[in-house]
């Protein structure tokens, strides 16, 4: 299905070789488990998944400033005391929020091939027991710039995208039809995941039905608020051929964004045609350029789905439409698993089966590719994870097999 | 829900900081005028306002009032955990007289129903905590 290019690219060096999940709670049920209790248990299954021992890390690329769902931090220390690593060579984080997930595998492919790491961890854990991630803006310190945002009540995420959805729906004549239908193919992905924490069907009726949060947004257009974690291990590609699975190659990663884009939503400078979409076209400009491939040749696009919308508006900067028709090119059936011209978010998305601020795009790229996910593309030969569009940088990644 | 109107958050719970760049606006503000930086050099505006002008680099601004201006995008928010009742209109306003400014606030005072993208809005000010005032806005046909 794919183009044979793109697994000779020169930047297709390093590989995912294991992913470990910890099981996906509603929000606070993880308790009294602690953050660091699920992080390290999702690290310890990563390396079962790998073949190694967890001895064997001596490198952290985090990304969302190494948060954990924004009210707690990571610390390498504390994993390392705790877990008994006995040295590491390397740990950094991509800035910002959500926006890094699928950048934070360039971190660690930066660190690997810059020879200062072997095998390196990402690893994200969310236990909303204090704190809703649904209101997190609204429950933020005050700073001299939030101040020009906070009073307008937009409390959190959802709420703040909800201005672009409009938007897009003013300049492009997008439909809530369109959001409902990517609410209901990510369920009907979600209903054979026994992981899933969504599983039953979920109809139109039931979407327009749906208690409406921050309009033109309802319930359904919202991710799930989950407590879990997940981890995925990346080494060299010569490591990874000895190890327990087919190595997963890192085709091409890229994090970054422009300037119209910037703070996004938590600003709303964004002048047309940037405020209606993802700000994710520029980093999908360059993810295609360094793996040498297009949008027609990725055969199952993992697309952060935080909100229904901003699916739509990644499908057409990454390629999938043209800008402005993702409402016409969802409806149609596009990204459908069963009939679909390219599947998306065939584990259920965030929208369905937990959301771990981007971690579980990633880790069902790998499942693609080695060709044992639970909806698997048949042939599956080029995947292609995304970022949470939010604050620079967004980011994306393209994996694909060993050959 | 015709005839409910749109307020903002409980407005003694609404609190803002500043800093040496954004006091002037909240200064304005409390003389109930809106503003917003212009670089005093090749005359672009931003906001909110920042240290530097983005297109030259200049730290030199003249603060410009804001006239009437239009709906880019907005909101409509029906309840909020622990404040079912609440009806917010969060709006971003666009103004044709200041191009590239974005102001985010709410819309007061209007049926959400009556709200539409491109719509003229006037600003008006709400007294906060601490003194301040935040500029909001409504139609400025009579409701």
């Amino acid at each position: 299905m794919a183009q044979g290019e793109a697994a000779t690219s020169p930047s297709g060096d390093v590989a995912i070789v294991g992913i470990g999940a910890t099981p996906y709670y509603a929000r606070g049920d993880s308790y009294p488990q602690t953050t660091l209790e699920l992080a390290g248990k999702a690290i310890l299954a990563a390396c079962e998944d790998a073949g190694i021992s967890v001895t064997q890390i001596d490198g952290f690329a985090y990304y969302s400033g190494a948060g954990a769902g924004y009210g707690e931090t990571f610390d390498t220390a504390t994993f390392m005391e705790t877990l008994g690593i006995p040295e590491v060579t390397f740990s950094a984080a991509l800035t910002s929020g959500g926006g890094g997930s699928a950048g934070s595998i360039g971190l660690a492919r930066a660190a690997i091939l810059a020879g200062d790491a072997t095998f390196v961890v990402t690893v994200m854990a969310l236990q909303q027991h204090k704190q809703r991630l649904g209101t997190i803006f609204g429950a933020a310190a005050l700073s001299p710039q939030n101040s020009f945002l906070m009073p307008s009540g937009l409390v959190g995420p959802g709420h703040l995208m909800s201005v672009l959805a409009r938007r897009h729906m003013h300049l492009y004549g997008t439909r809530r039809e369109a959001f409902a239908e990517i609410a209901i193919s990510t369920r009907e992905n979600a209903r054979n995941r026994p992981k899933a924490q969504q599983r039953e069907p979920l109809t139109l009726d039931d979407y327009f039905n749906a208690r409406m949060i921050a309009e033109p947004l309802c319930l359904f257009d919202f991710c799930l608020e989950t407590d879990g974690a997940v981890a995925v291990i990346t080494t060299d590609v010569d490591r990874a051929r000895d190890l327990r699975h087919p190595p997963v190659k890192v085709i091409a990663a890229a994090h970054g964004g422009r300037r119209e884009w910037g703070r996004a939503f938590a600003w709303y400078g964004m002048p047309d045609p940037h405020f209606a979409a993802s700000g994710h076209a520029p980093v999908a400009e360059h993810l295609y350029r360094k793996a040498g491939v297009g949008p027609a040749d990725i055969d199952v696009a993992l697309i952060y789905d935080h909100f229904a919308p901003m699916v739509l508006m990644q499908l057409e900067d990454y390629g999938f439409c043209a800008k402005g028709e993702g409402g016409p090119f969802v409806e149609s059936g596009a990204i459908r698993y069963e009939g679909g011209t390219i599947p998306v978010n065939t584990h259920g998305g965030q929208l369905s089966e937990a959301y771990i601020i981007g971690m579980t795009q990633v880790m069902e790229a790998v499942e693609q590719i080695r060709g044992v996910a639970t909806n698997q593309v048949p042939g599956a030969e080029l995947a292609l994870a995304t970022g949470g569009p939010a604050t620079l940088p967004v980011s994306g990644l393209i994996v694909g097999p060993d050959r | 829900m015709n005839g409910t109107r749109a307020t903002t958050l409980s407005p003694e719970s609404i609190r803002i900081t500043t800093d040496a760049w954004t006091e002037p606006y909240w200064e304005a503000a409390k003389e109930e005028r809106l503003v917003t930086p212009r670089c005093s050099e090749c005359g672009a505006f931003r906001f909110p306002p920042t240290p530097f002008c983005p297109e030259c680099r200049s730290q030199e601004i003249d603060w410009v009032e804001l006239g009437n201006g239009t709906v880019f995008s907005y909101s409509v928010v029906r309840g909020l955990p622990g404040q079912r009742d609440l009806l917010l209109v969060p709006v971003v306003v666009a103004f044709a007289d200041a191009p590239g400014v974005h102001v985010v606030s709410n819309l007061v005072d209007v049926d959400p129903d009556d709200v539409h993208i491109e719509m003229p809005v006037t600003v008006a000010f709400v007294e906060i905590a601490d003194g301040w005032k935040l500029p909001v806005f409504r139609s400025p046909e009579p409701g």
